[in-house]
């Protein structure tokens, strides 16, 4: 599976989810520059964490308009994946590809630590190899990751079964103290209508290999990868 | 043509940043603010024949980028109309 790893002027997993993706998954990968418009070659393509244009107007409100994810709604309907990490999932709201919005963390602090999520729906393109209700760990990096809806944003949510993950406790349990940022209902990560557009505020490529912690960020990859041979869609394109 | 627009976050929407100002003020002995909510002005200075053009294009601006409509409210200011006085 190819897939391709945008840079904007700030970002900073870009490394992280390039190394993760050639040299412990073994799969093609290529960096994408920020204004490059052409992603035919890509069956997944990756809006990295960090600051995009300095997080100035808004995080991910610039980003969210340029060039490389204007080109992501053609690249969308060509059938591709688009993952989207911390910076990366403010950018996709900001661009309208997922629902709602992320504000300032309630707490106003900055949050770096582990987080526990709650894999809700196991049946995305991201999760499907994974079980409805098993509980990942992986790290959190943000100020600005409070997942905000409204209330019929929410309820469209909920009826389409587009909340992938929320935030909980190690055993599992959602819980306001589980919930680093505030977010609306422990949203930690959420998918499109068609399941082909994830975004979440944790951090997969940190939790990829043992010795810095954990590996299971690497299981959304597995279902990825795993998903697109199993329906052919990869043979397809 | 200068003009100002205010961008806020609506209403019911949790500002924490308001709430750690206003207890910042209440820290300097000012006990009367019932509340504080930070918003941004962005001043911007354009070519424009006529006020309603100006504004119409300002209104778009805030919609497609200046304002995220799921949290925020705008408000658009004509400051100075930037017309030539009438020559007698």
């Amino acid at each position: 599976m190819r897939f391709g790893v945008v840079i904007f002027p700030g970002t900073w997993s870009d490394c992280d989810f390039h190394f993760v993706i050639g040299e412990v998954l073994h799969q093609p990968v290529k960096y994408v520059w920020h204004r490059d418009t052409d992603l035919s070659e890509y069956d997944c393509v990756i809006l990295p964490g960090g600051f995009s244009y300095g997080d100035y107007l808004r995080a991910g409100a610039i980003a969210g308009r340029s060039p490389v994810v204007e080109a992501l709604g053609d690249f969308l309907a060509g059938g591709g994946f688009v993952l989207g990490s911390c910076n990366g999932f403010q950018i996709l709201c900001e661009a309208k590809l997922l629902p709602g919005a992320l504000l300032r963390n309630e707490c106003l602090q900055y949050r770096c630590q582990s987080t526990f999520l709650f894999v809700e729906n196991a049946e995305t393109p991201f999760t499907r190899g994974l079980r409805p209700g098993q509980v990942l760990k992986m790290p959190i990096s943000h100020g600005e990751g409070k997942y905000y809806g409204d209330a019929e944003t929410l309820r469209i949510l909920r009826g389409r079964n587009q909340i992938v993950f929320r935030y909980c406790t190690e055993a599992g349990e959602i819980t306001k103290e589980a919930n680093p940022n505030g977010s609306v209902e422990n949203i930690a990560g959420i998918m499109n209508e068609e399941g082909t557009v994830l975004g979440l505020m944790p951090h997969p490529e940190r939790a990829a290999e043992s010795a810095l912690g954990g590996t299971d960020g690497l299981l959304l990859f597995h279902s990825l990868i795993g998903s697109l041979i199993e329906d052919g869609s990869f043979l397809k394109r | 043509m200068r003009a100002r627009v205010f961008v806020r976050l609506k209403r019911g929407i949790l500002d924490p940043q308001g709430t750690a100002v206003k207890r910042a003020l209440e820290g300097l002995g000012y006990q009367e603010v019932r509340e504080l909510r930070v918003g941004k002005v962005l001043e911007l200075e354009l070519e424009a024949a006529e006020p309603v053009q100006a504004r119409g294009r300002l209104e778009e601006m805030c919609r497609r980028l200046l304002a995220n409509p799921v949290t925020e409210d705008f408000q658009v200011e004509i400051v100075d109309e930037g017309r030539r006085p009438n020559l007698p």
